[in-house]
């Protein structure tokens, strides 16, 4: 009874993980771009890693700095593994060419790499993610208004968690650790 | 009935206290919407559906988990995100706010998740058991 009442103690709850979660788990739909690193950028390459995958553009006034700062800082918690990886679509091709990504994104983390395409390439992906964009012109430029949530892939290549934007580092972390541990 | 009187008193003021102190259940905090099967085939053959509200309320610790299910025969972008056929998505809140969703079932391409904090002990919780008695959205 007492080695029960310290197993109890001992043991921990059951980890549940904190994102919005898929059930059954399909497959993240593959595809390929062009990569930051000026490489091809297939997504099914990456199998065996746990991947986070978002949507966004380097001219994003809020959403996107926000979402990358703490991916980065996610990624530090848990230790900068080389088996997570932060893959970051762009949402505005005309203006986010791979160098431009590689600068905006290596600010964050050297890592972190984006992904773009010609806008044919770029809607199909977006459309396989269930991903919405919408461009806002103003007076000088132009927004492109994006869903916000970062996914995140499992090493099998499964869709496996989504993270509303605003979802805090430690969240991220504990996440991403659940499913490296996997 | 002078001695009945003062008990009863003291039994509804109990009772009031136990309703504006007891912790709520929190047994299923799921609030689960469907999407039903021959949705899109009835959307294609021109009807108007309204499957989702416009707006989901959801109370921390007692209804915080939004779980959406696909019934139909084609993925669906449902709330916030494409959920395939057969497949349902789960997303805890944690925290109190609103949150703005992308939703292609709706006009507005919008959906929002009203999220609130759960009731404190006394008065909001006694008046959120009232309302539960009637529509627990009276509360919301």
């Amino acid at each position: 009874m007492v080695l029960l009442g310290v197993l109890c103690i001992a043991l921990p709850a059951a980890a549940v993980l904190r994102g919005g979660t898929f059930d059954p788990p399909r497959d993240a739909p593959d595809f390929v771009l062009r990569g930051s690193n000026g490489a091809a950028l297939r997504m099914s390459d990456h199998r065996g890693k746990v991947v986070a995958l978002g949507f966004g553009y380097t001219s994003c006034p809020d959403v996107c700095p926000t979402t990358l700062a703490d991916l980065a800082k996610a990624r530090r918690k848990l230790g900068a593994p080389a088996d997570f990886q932060v893959i970051y679509v762009t949402v505005d091709p005309e203006r986010d060419h791979a160098a431009v990504l590689r600068k905006y994104l290596g600010a964050f983390d050297a890592s972190f790499l984006g992904a773009t395409g010609n806008e044919d390439e770029l809607a199909a992906v977006r459309k396989a993610y269930g991903i919405t964009t919408s461009r806002v012109a103003s007076a000088l430029t132009y927004y492109v208004h994006h869903s916000s949530y970062v996914y995140l892939v499992d090493r099998d290549g499964k869709l496996r968690v989504m993270m509303p934007f605003g979802t805090s580092a430690d969240d991220m972390a504990h996440d991403v650790k659940m499913l490296l541990a996997r | 009935m002078k001695k009945i009187a003062p008990a009863i008193l003291l039994l509804a003021a109990a009772a009031v206290g136990w309703a504006a102190l007891l912790p709520l259940p929190s047994d299923s905090r799921e609030a689960l919407y469907v999407i039903p099967k021959g949705t899109w085939s009835r959307r294609m053959a021109g009807e108007n559906l309204d499957i989702l509200p416009q707006e989901l309320r959801l109370v921390l610790g007692v209804r915080d988990i939004l779980v959406l299910r696909n019934d139909d025969e084609v993925p669906q972008v449902f709330g916030p995100v494409l959920v395939m056929p057969g497949q349902s998505f789960t997303m805890p809140f944690r925290q109190a706010s609103t949150y703005q969703f992308a939703c292609s079932l709706h006009v507005s391409g919008q959906l929002s998740v009203v999220v609130r904090p759960a009731p404190a002990a006394g008065w909001e919780r006694l008046r959120f058991r009232l309302a539960g008695m009637g529509s627990r959205m009276a509360w919301l």
